[in-house]
């Protein structure tokens, strides 16, 4: 039997983040407490730009065949993989803040154990190295071609996430809830994903998605084990990426999880689970679409306006954002399905304008603080226009940019994604994406006029100045989000171009 | 680069001059504000006088692209309908300046913020009614409801935030339903012969009528919010009394006749068919308008919500003159539309220095002004006389001759129009009687009469005014051909040539 062929030149980003991720442990385990953290924050550094580096190096060589038939690093794939670790740099700046972690995870909130930990200044370093292994892991999700590594790539990116989501420094117990919550859930759809792949296998005989498009071509789309196995796998999916009725865990994770970790998890997540479920979508199930077509676009309806509403009732602030990203999920869902090119070109271009917008909005997040923290209630954010001006429109450009207000860029990634759902003949998800954003605008107005227009109460809340880290990752954003509004040319010549994947 | 788009880009400069001036220095901020709209104000003076009145197309254009992959592009270019209203605009805007000197202080924030806003807002006024791109049309028209929102919200009176609130929901709304619409027909259109938004290029699609019906419902509605058309006009009066002088002069005098000309730009030239269809709701839509619009202004107890109400009157005439779809009509709506702004100036603008001094919007508090403060006073009683469309005064003859575009089509909705001239005697009368007449009031003896900087405001509307109202002649002249060219796209003609052949 003969080695497998291996490209490596097309795998080398993913396999330069898993060695990063594991000099990051070498590091946890031999070096001394103090040093750890700005020796991890280097090379977590390094290894993205790495990586990035490499991803931009391999953007015109891309292949079917980089790893047998499992990996298929083709030109979406590339750019999703660009996209996320463009993100995670940012989002890595804002993590950089280690304040934002527990000393010690292992510590029973409250415990005598917690305040010696405390008290010693240790630090949980340790998120740099599950980052990266995550960030392996959402670079491996959406260029994998087979099920058994997409599973693999699901489980890779989730379990660093699962252990993040419970590092927070201040209201531990809300984030350890967070993440059993995330981590049972997580396990459960999971499953589900698996037990799709079992019943898509049994139907096709084969685990590539290129094999089950095959059988479905030659052994027709009416099979029972088809059908099942398309709705669990769905149902796998739809939870990553946060649509109803799969996105209950959102909100709760959202706000326990340290706040850099959400804006992360947010940002990259969501970009690499929507990869793989285009991927899936487009290349192994679009023979069949008549099964899944009419229920994902109900879900995608349903998910965008479920956002938009619920986000009303919200008083947390990082809860909103959670609801705010379940519509944004919903907007999304509508190119898985478009099933056209200009669908694939928008979604990769949201992908982009709303991971940018996302971490900007998490970063400030992590600004406005009172004496125990992070301020979550949003009644304390009134009047932060007054104190702190800068901030209070930064985060309001980043709403704007949610709410698709023209001369930002979530506008253009709206009318990307629209557009090419008109173009499929789905005019009914136009419309309904339309009067969703309605909805959603006037909670995301709300917000700005709490910001500028109710006088503040005289309370303790304050915006604490941003560490240079920080402000370079808002700033980032900020550029980003207006720059891509007003030419999103710069952009949208690459997500057309990249928009392909290959069969 | 064309004119237009050089006079659109002087307020954006003036805005960043006025950002890098010194906050502390109030006066210079005003001062460079009142300078770079006085700029703008004659350069469209030189605009107009370039301009060929007898070519009805689009003059001056210019086109860049700005997002290939949509082929989106920068694309400008006036006819006679967006000339006049962009030489409306950029004149109203100093005099609003000079007639608010103080009305930015004692806002939300600072003065400089109060012009930065204008200054951006002016630009995106002549943005909108010169773009001849779907996509830039619909761009600014939804990016400028911010810095209104803000105007309203930060400057205005009594519930202001609330107002403003009101407002920007209700455009936003409208707008993103044309959003819908922009989508469709660039679908529309890249199905038939690749993708565009050039309005011209638009219009020459073929689209199934019930297509065309949702499209047009799309523009439509969005068009009617801003217009405001009955039923869609509730955020108006709220606006009205809770902006300050200036914003409302700016939010009806100009805003709200981006809707009356979408429907002209939009509504008729991409969708002649559904044009038709909807004709005669929107003609029923538009005769409510009149006659509601006066019959509730004549109740109002709050100056400026009176002028709110009879402004929907008016918008009601446009609207009937433009979907009357006679060459009287829309010429004389797109005059109407000139004449409105600054008869609607007139109106709130002293209307505004009356609310200052007295500290109070009620009708009841005034009382014998003519008195007290003649100037004002007949100020006011000739912007009254404007507004009921008197003899002599500009906006008789737009009157006229939509009632005379629509009485060829549709006799029974004209006679009804007229009763609502009947109606606006009776609500300015009713007006001007009880403020500027009869025995001075308590609390009015003491009233101080315009200054100098107030009289400099005014007597420039009062002039134009009373100047197009004996010499209509420059404006129709550029009008008209433009109104035939948009009769052709919509495939209009009227009644009369038809009986002649």
């Amino acid at each position: 039997m003969n080695a497998p062929k291996l490209d490596y030149a097309l795998l080398a980003p993913i396999l330069i983040i898993l060695g990063g991720a594991l000099i990051g442990v070498l590091v946890e385990a031999f070096l001394s407490k103090t040093r750890r953290a700005g020796v991890q924050l280097v090379i977590s550094f390094v290894t993205l730009t790495a990586a990035l580096v490499q991803v931009i190096r391999i953007r015109r060589s891309g292949s079917s065949g980089a790893a047998v038939l499992s990996v298929s690093i083709d030109a979406a794939g590339i750019f999703i993989q660009g996209t996320i670790l463009v993100l995670s740099l940012v989002a890595l700046l804002l993590i950089a803040d280690t304040d934002n972690f527990t000393a010690q995870a292992s510590a029973i909130p409250g415990s005598s154990q917690e305040s010696v930990a405390i008290q010693a200044g240790k630090q949980q370093t340790e998120v740099f190295p599950l980052t990266l292994f995550a960030i392996a892991g959402m670079l491996l999700f959406p260029v994998a071609t087979d099920l058994v590594t997409l599973f693999v790539a699901l489980e890779m990116l989730s379990l660093p996430l699962y252990l993040m989501a419970g590092l927070s420094r201040r209201r531990r117990l809300l984030s350890q809830e967070a993440a059993l919550k995330y981590f049972l859930l997580g396990a459960f759809s999971s499953a589900f994903f698996l037990m799709g792949s079992a019943f898509l296998y049994g139907y096709s005989g084969t685990l590539t998605l290129n094999g089950i498009a095959s059988a479905i071509h030659t052994s027709g789309n009416n099979n029972v084990f088809l059908l099942i196995g398309i709705a669990f796998v769905s149902v796998g999916l739809l939870f990553k990426v946060g649509a109803v009725p799969f996105h209950n865990w959102t909100p709760d994770v959202y706000q326990g999880s340290p706040t850099p970790i959400t804006g992360f998890m947010a940002a990259c997540t969501k970009a690499a689970a929507f990869g793989a479920t285009l991927r899936i979508f487009y290349v192994a199930l679009d023979g069949a679409q008549w099964s899944w077509k009419p229920l994902i676009s109900v879900i995608a309806v349903i998910t965008m306006l479920f956002g938009a509403i619920a986000a009303w009732s919200q008083r947390d602030v990082k809860r909103m954002l959670a609801y705010s990203s379940i519509a944004h999920a919903g907007f999304i869902l509508t190119a898985v399905v478009s099933l056209n090119s200009h669908a694939l070109s928008g979604a990769l271009f949201y992908f982009v304008v709303y991971g940018f917008a996302t971490i900007g909005a998490f970063g400030i997040v992590t600004l406005v603080r009172d004496s125990s923290g992070e301020v979550g209630d949003v009644n304390r954010w009134i009047g932060l226009g007054k104190k702190a001006p800068l901030t209070a429109s930064t985060y309001s450009l980043f709403l704007l940019s949610f709410g698709g207000i023209p001369l930002t860029a979530g506008f253009i990634g709206k009318f990307a994604v629209f557009s090419a759902a008109y173009e499929s003949g789905n005019i009914y998800l136009t419309v309904a994406g339309v009067l969703s954003s309605a909805i959603a605008i006037f909670f995301y107005l709300r917000v700005v006029v709490m910001l500028f227009f109710q006088n503040p109460e005289s309370d303790s809340v304050s915006v604490v100045i941003p560490s240079v880290m920080t402000r370079i990752a808002i700033s980032i954003c900020a550029l980003a989000t207006i720059i891509l509004g007003l030419f999103p040319s710069l952009l949208l010549n690459a997500a057309d171009s990249f928009a392909l994947f290959t069969r | 680069m064309s004119i237009v788009t050089i006079l659109g880009l002087i307020p954006l400069l003036g805005a960043v001059l006025v950002a890098v001036l010194p906050k502390a220095n109030e006066k210079l901020t005003k001062q460079v504000a009142l300078a770079t709209s006085l700029v703008v104000a004659l350069g469209s003076i030189w605009l107009a006088y370039k301009f060929n009145g007898s070519d009805g197309n689009f003059q001056f254009v210019e086109s860049h692209q700005w997002i290939k992959n949509f082929n989106i592009n920068y694309a400008v270019g006036i006819d006679g309908i967006s000339l006049t209203l962009i030489v409306m605009t950029a004149i109203l805007v100093p005099i609003v300046f000079l007639a608010g000197w103080n009305e930015s202080e004692g806002g939300r924030w600072s003065v400089k913020t109060f012009y930065i806003l204008l200054l951006t807002l002016e630009t995106m006024m002549i943005g909108v009614f010169a773009a001849t791109d779907v996509f830039l049309f619909y761009v600014i028209f939804e990016a400028m409801l911010i810095p209104v929102y803000f105007l309203i919200g930060g400057y205005g009176r009594g519930e202001r935030a609330a107002a403003a609130m009101k407002f920007l929901m209700y455009s936003l709304f409208g707008g993103l339903l044309m959003l819908a619409a922009v989508i469709g027909v660039y679908i529309i259109s890249t199905n038939q012969n690749g993708g565009t938004f050039d309005v011209t290029a638009l219009s020459h699609l073929t689209i199934d009528k019930p297509t065309q019906n949702w499209l047009f419902l799309g523009f439509f509605i969005a068009f009617a919010i801003k217009a405001p058309l009955w039923p869609f006009h509730t955020w108006l009066p709220a606006a009205a009394k809770s902006a300050t002088a200036g914003t409302s002069t700016l939010l009806l005098g100009v805003l709200d006749k981006i809707g009356t000309y979408g429907m002209i730009r939009f509504c008729m030239t991409l969708f002649p068919d559904a044009t038709k269809t909807f004709t005669p709701i929107i003609i029923v839509l538009a005769v409510i308008s009149i006659l509601y619009g006066a019959f509730l202004a004549i109740g109002q107890k709050d100056i400026n919500s009176l002028i709110a109400f009879t402004s929907i009157s008016h918008f009601g005439f446009i609207t009937l003159g433009i979907f009357a779809m006679t060459s009287q009509g829309i010429s004389g709506a797109s005059f109407y539309m000139v004449n409105h702004g600054f008869s609607t100036a007139a109106l709130f603008l002293v209307a505004g220095w009356m609310i200052k001094r007295r500290d109070s919007s009620q009708i009841s508090d005034f009382g014998g002004l003519q008195r007290v403060t003649p100037v004002m006073a007949w100020s006011f009683f000739l912007a009254g006389m404007s507004a009921l469309a008197l003899p002599g005064l500009s906006s008789f003859i737009s009157e006229f001759l939509v009632l005379v575009g629509t009485f060829t089509k549709y006799p029974l909705a004209a006679i009804l129009g007229t009763t609502g001239i009947v109606l606006a005697a009776l609500y300015v009368l009713i007006v001007v009687q009880r403020t500027l007449h009869g025995e001075t009031t308590p609390g009015n003896e003491n009233l101080t009469d315009l200054t100098v900087r107030e009289k400099v405001a005014i007597a420039p509307v009062i002039a134009i005014l009373v100047i197009l109202g004996f010499f209509p002649k420059p404006v129709l002249h550029v009008i008209n051909p433009t109104t035939a060219v948009v009769m052709e796209h919509a495939g209009a003609t009227d009644p009369i040539a038809k009986a002649g052949k």
